[in-house]
């Protein structure tokens, strides 16, 4: 019908709003795929490689083949998301094109541009971006995200970073919304981020779209603790599939992610797990190795 | 003040319960089987149907879930929600709450670049409702007593069956509150021919 609109702002972010409470696991096929739908995942990112892979490979990462998302979305019902590098528009238009849900304008990739994000109001498919405080955050969404997720840094299985953007970014929001609306011209010069943004997080009383928590989660503990800073779900990249038992490892991230302050639960489901990642000190790594630095 | 439900395991919860407040009802979260106790009505929100479902089953809520429905409580399910009262999914074997006499069809529009708006004509209603379809399904069969309260392009998207109510669009993303109204109507008639417990 000729009344009908596609790729609307209200479908874009609703679609996330969807995703709320929920965890997004990282899949490299459709048997892991399989697994992360079983355990209860609201959402699978399909990759070639996890970011802790990523950095052992080094060299430039990309998108991934096609190959392998179209396998992830055959395997499973739930969105299928995958990551462009920042600025691809054609990686972009591609995954666009395949149908997938959701496209991570991603850091853990190698950035194309480093200069300009992706016009992401100009697609039909929502954008998930990557930021560390709120001018990171207002202008991805100045440029159509329909969905925020901390950065935190990717691949390393310490949560130190997202629990950092998670604090900044909230400090930040509360402070926009007590803020007089005279300041606001202000301080968005200051957080370099459009007023127009800034203006309707005061009005809401909240960021205008869902924010997860991403880059460093490797416990249920850790999943929990992201939500009770404020994330509206989680990213699990590495840490499922890098831990001894995905399956149970898989299942408790969700349980606690929705549970997260019922702590005699969280003991629960946080026994037998077996090993779970192997960390790495984020200042173990050379400032060139740090993914949050990319984007702008 | 009517208590009405809304099952907070995953998905829309903070705007099906903006949307409740709105329309003068007391929102309360439900996230396990005590916190039933004393609900005039219950909402099964937008989401994940498959996350829901396996957080039903880890809590232990399948059963009393069914049980606030057979008491005749109304219930509202909305795109996942809807799914989770459907007796029947095509493509599947087995059903989750299954006491709504349909049969619905999973992601029937498409994938998310499918999503859309549109507007609707509801009966009971209203005409030009804004309808938010995010990879919605549809109800493909009706059973005996089940009334379709609206189509699109040919497909039912939303229907009552005594106290169920189900759609497969998304009101509470919209600022439109007449559908909302329409279940809150529902509850408040339930709850006044209910003998006094």
């Amino acid at each position: 019908m000729g009344d009908s609109k596609v790729g609307t702002v209200v479908v874009k972010r609703g679609m996330a709003e969807m995703q709320k409470g929920g965890v997004i696991m990282d899949v490299v096929n459709a048997e892991q795929a399989k697994i992360a739908e079983a355990a209860g995942a609201v959402a699978v990112m399909a990759l070639e490689r996890v970011p802790s892979d990523i950095r052992k490979a080094g060299g430039v990462a990309r998108m991934a083949d096609p190959t392998i998302i179209e396998e992830v979305m055959k395997a499973v019902s739930i969105p299928v998301m995958a990551k462009a590098r920042i600025g691809h528009i054609t990686e972009a238009r591609i995954l666009e094109a395949m149908g997938v849900d959701y496209i991570d304008e991603s850091e853990v990739l190698t950035p194309a541009d480093e200069e300009f994000h992706l016009l992401k109001s100009s697609y039909t498919v929502p954008f998930v971006c990557g930021c560390r405080d709120l001018g990171e955050a207002a202008r991805r969404i100045g440029e159509g995200a329909a969905m925020l997720r901390t950065k935190g840094e990717p691949g390393t299985g310490n949560i130190v970073e997202a629990v950092r953007h998670m604090r900044k970014v909230n400090a930040q929001v509360r402070r926009v919304i007590h803020m007089s609306e005279d300041e606001l011209m202000t301080e968005a010069k200051l957080l370099g981020a459009p007023y127009e943004v800034l203006l309707e997080i005061k009005k809401l009383g909240r960021l205008p779209v869902v924010n997860f928590a991403a880059g460093g989660v490797a416990t249920p503990a850790d999943a929990a603790l992201m939500m009770e800073l404020g994330a509206d779900g989680v990213f699990v990249g590495s840490g499922i599939f890098k831990s001894e038992n995905p399956a149970l490892f898989a299942k408790a991230i969700v349980e606690a992610t929705t549970n997260f302050r019922d702590y005699k639960l969280l003991a629960e489901i946080s026994k037998g797990l077996g090993t779970p990642m192997t960390g790495l000190e984020i200042a173990s790594l050379a400032p060139a190795d740090r993914m949050q630095e990319r984007g702008w | 003040m009517l208590k009405i439900g809304i099952l907070a395991l995953q998905g829309a919860v903070r705007e099906h319960a903006t949307s409740l407040k709105r329309c003068g009802a007391e929102a309360v979260e439900v996230k396990t089987a005590n916190d039933l106790k004393g609900l005039d009505g219950l909402i099964l929100p937008g989401g994940e149907s498959t996350t829901m479902r396996r957080l039903i089953d880890t809590y232990d809520l399948m059963k009393p879930l069914k049980q606030f429905i057979s008491l005749d409580r109304p219930v509202f399910g909305t795109c996942a929600g809807l799914i989770l009262l459907a007796e029947r999914i095509v493509g599947s074997n087995s059903c989750h709450i299954g006491m709504m006499d349909i049969t619905v069809e999973r992601n029937s529009f498409g994938r998310q670049i499918n999503s859309f708006e549109a507007p609707l004509n509801i009966k009971d209603i209203g005409r030009g409702f804004p309808g938010v379809f995010i990879r919605a399904p549809h109800i493909s069969e009706t059973g005996e007593g089940v009334t379709a309260l609206c189509e699109y392009e040919g497909r039912i998207v939303m229907a009552r069956q005594n106290n169920l109510l189900g759609c497969a669009f998304h009101p509470e993303l919209t600022g439109d509150q007449r559908v909302m109204s329409y279940f809150v109507k529902m509850v408040r008639e339930a709850a006044a021919t209910r003998p006094k417990s």
